[in-house]
């Protein structure tokens, strides 16, 4: 699914990822911690295209396609999704029409025919039960004045439409109360699937209550510096994060 | 002392009701004393009048047949009035009249209506505060004059389209509403001004006076679609009577020259007024709205908003002015302007203008110049929309809530398809936004 090979990202002429490693295949969720400033959220960044994050050296594959190469858009077609950790508000775009727009233009890339209104419509709003969040919210300018819960639930809701092949989610988890945590981690296992994997950036070890992960790597000054399965995330929760950046 | 409007000046009179002659007699003796603003001129400092730099010719008799087929108007199914270069085209028009509404040209003014009008007119043009004023009188042949009984709701949008051809020399137009709404009435008002894609230069003087009696509602949108060569230096002057409301909203696409002046003087108390505008200057276009909502009375309301979007080489000027003089308490006045420049080369002049002279009043003004958010554009595309029909999305985006607030559903449904062309004639790029 995802090869990333000893990637090195600048952002403000400042290196942030020095050479990190990292395979999904299909099917896989990995979990991605790591102390603050370590890079865990350039990684999904950078994978999907935002303006001032560059390469330096490495490469990223994606379903065997050079994903570096692609525009932010055409990486979105090959079915990447990041879930922003921070969702941009953006009134006078009303959320529903962002939807469709999104989800044409990714059928239209698969070769899939073009969905009807009144079908987008109908599928729009089970989603918005399915994540918990009232049908208004789909009439509204996309996350404008939305809560941080809100916001979070709408990324969710654009996976579940847009049915992408890789989910990166960028502390879906932060901001999120106890009740909003365990819709979000419902919606992820939901849609977890042979075919379709899942990167979870996480500052803490609450979310993989929720979603068991099969894989944890720990990232510190740019690199992974250890990996294990689930049970590594239990024992950051124990000791912290120092004892890993002496190991590095 | 200016010869661009020599030879229209020479044949005015010949041309109005016998009755029109003592006001055109007015505004040519205030014509003969009125300097033309120049950039030293404060309310002129970003706007050239060099447009006006020719001589300009009365309208031929082409005028009357003028073929209007290809100008894209709204089409509202109320009551129409049609001009072509000034001339009215009875064919073109839908005349049935429901109870309780007046729609009448001057020329076609009963002695009881010139009276009337004779009476109006101007009455809502503060002194000094229109320079094209004087000139609009000096020339005026024709106009319209719309009234709405005390307690009359008529239902149905009056709609007055006036259009231009384009001739093969510069022409001037001079066009007059005059709207008097009596007490408790409402009516909507649609004034569509456009022209002709292939149409030569014709310059517009178009002055509306809108008179609001106690507890009367208007809505009243005034379009100016015209683009290419055209110069358009009019505006609109509106006086509110107690508990009156007036919801304006105002469109400009950019051609050589547009310069409004919106000016709402709230005379009675409890008088509200919201006003909405968007501009759209793209190449090397310029519009330039001045507005000025005057409080001169307790307890009155005004709400404005306004927004650019200023691309290529264009220019844009916005000047919101509120004053609020000092018997005005509890005054409640807001003005926003938003900008949105796409080009480097873009230009815009905003400022607000606050005069308070009342001490318990409410005053909320903000003015803003952005660029497209590259987060939000960044945002779009990691969903898969591409970056072309992104930057379509987010330019629509911009304006759509004043688009969304027209109350007018036919006007709605004939403005969003005509504004999202405007940013892009592809229907791929738009197919979302409608």
């Amino acid at each position: 699914m995802l090869k990333v090979d000893n990637l090195h990202v600048r952002v403000e002429s400042e290196d942030i990822l020095k050479g990190l490693n990292l395979t999904v295949k299909a099917g896989e969720v990995h979990a991605i911690m790591g102390p603050n400033g370590s890079g865990k959220s350039t990684l999904g960044h950078v994978l999907a295209g935002r303006p001032g994050y560059t390469v330096t050296a490495g490469s990223a594959h994606l379903l065997g396609q050079d994903l570096l190469a692609l525009a932010t858009e055409e990486r979105a077609h090959l079915g990447l999704f990041l879930a922003f950790q921070y969702p941009v508000e953006i009134p006078g775009v009303s959320n529903m029409e962002f939807l469709k727009a999104s989800v044409d233009a990714v059928r239209e890339h698969r070769g899939e025919p073009a969905i009807d209104s009144v079908s987008f419509m109908k599928q729009a709003r089970e989603a918005c039960k399915s994540v918990d969040l009232d049908q208004a919210f789909l009439k509204r300018g996309v996350n404008e004045g939305f809560s941080g819960g809100e916001k979070k639930r709408n990324e969710l809701l654009q996976m579940m439409l847009l049915q992408p092949k890789l989910c990166i989610m960028d502390e879906t988890d932060s901001g999120l109360d106890i009740d909003a945590l365990q819709v979000v981690a419902a919606g992820i296992n939901a849609m977890r699937s042979p075919d379709r994997s899942f990167i979870l950036v996480t500052h803490y070890q609450r979310l993989l209550n929720f979603i068991e992960p099969d894989y944890v790597h720990v990232l510190s000054g740019g690199r992974i510096v250890k990996s294990g399965d689930k049970s590594l995330a239990l024992e950051l929760e124990e000791r912290g994060y120092a004892w890993l950046e002496d190991v590095a | 002392m200016v010869d661009f409007m020599q030879r229209p000046l020479a044949q005015a009179s010949s041309a109005a009701p016998a009755w029109l002659q003592d006001i055109q007699s007015r505004g040519r003796d205030a014509w003969k004393d009125t300097r033309l603003p120049t950039r030293k001129t404060e309310a002129w400092k970003y706007t050239s009048l060099q447009p006006l730099q020719q001589s300009f010719a009365v309208p031929g008799r082409d005028a009357a047949k003028a073929d209007v087929s290809a100008i894209n108007l709204p089409q509202l199914g109320g009551p129409t009035l049609v001009f072509t270069d000034g001339v009215y085209r009875a064919e073109l028009s839908s005349t049935v009249l429901p109870s309780g509404l007046t729609l009448v040209r001057f020329a076609d003014a009963d002695a009881a209506q010139a009276e009337q009008i004779r009476t109006a007119l101007g009455s809502a043009l503060l002194p000094g505060r229109h320079v094209f004023a004087p000139l609009n009188e000096a020339t005026l042949a024709d106009g319209v004059f719309l009234q709405v009984a005390a307690n009359a709701v008529v239902e149905q949008p009056v709609h007055i389209a006036w259009l231009t051809t384009g001739q093969h020399e510069a022409i001037s137009i001079t066009q007059r509403l005059l709207v008097c709404l009596g007490a408790n009435s409402q009516a909507t008002v649609v004034e569509t001004y456009a022209n002709k894609a292939t149409g030569g230069t014709a310059f517009t003087n178009g002055i509306t006076e809108l008179l609001l009696d106690r507890g009367a509602r208007l809505h009243h949108y005034r379009l100016q679609l015209e683009q290419g060569g055209a110069v358009h230096i009019g505006g609109v002057h509106a006086r509110l009577g107690a508990d009156s409301l007036l919801s304006g909203f105002h469109l400009a696409l950019g051609s050589a020259l547009k310069r409004i002046d919106l000016v709402v003087d709230h005379q009675g108390p409890g008088a509200h007024c919201d006003l909405d505008g968007i501009y759209l200057p793209r190449g090397t276009e310029t519009v330039d709205y001045h507005t000025c909502i005057e409080h001169s009375v307790p307890n009155c309301t005004s709400k404005e908003r306004f927004r650019g979007i200023i691309a290529d080489e264009a220019t844009a000027v916005f000047n919101g002015r509120i004053h609020i003089h000092p018997d005005a308490q509890k005054t409640r006045a807001e003005l926003s302007n938003k900008n949105l420049l796409t080009s480097n080369k873009a230009e815009i002049n905003t400022k607000p203008e606050l005069e308070i002279y009342a001490d318990d009043v409410q005053c909320a003004h903000g003015a803003t110049v952005a660029q497209l958010d590259p987060l939000a554009l960044h945002y779009l595309r990691t969903r898969g929309v591409p970056k072309e029909e992104a930057e379509v999305m987010l330019s629509y985006g911009f304006i759509n809530e004043l688009v969304e607030a027209v109350a007018e559903p036919g006007l709605q449904a004939f403005l969003k398809p005509l504004l999202a062309n405007r940013f892009a004639p592809e229907p791929r790029l738009t197919r979302h936004i409608l």
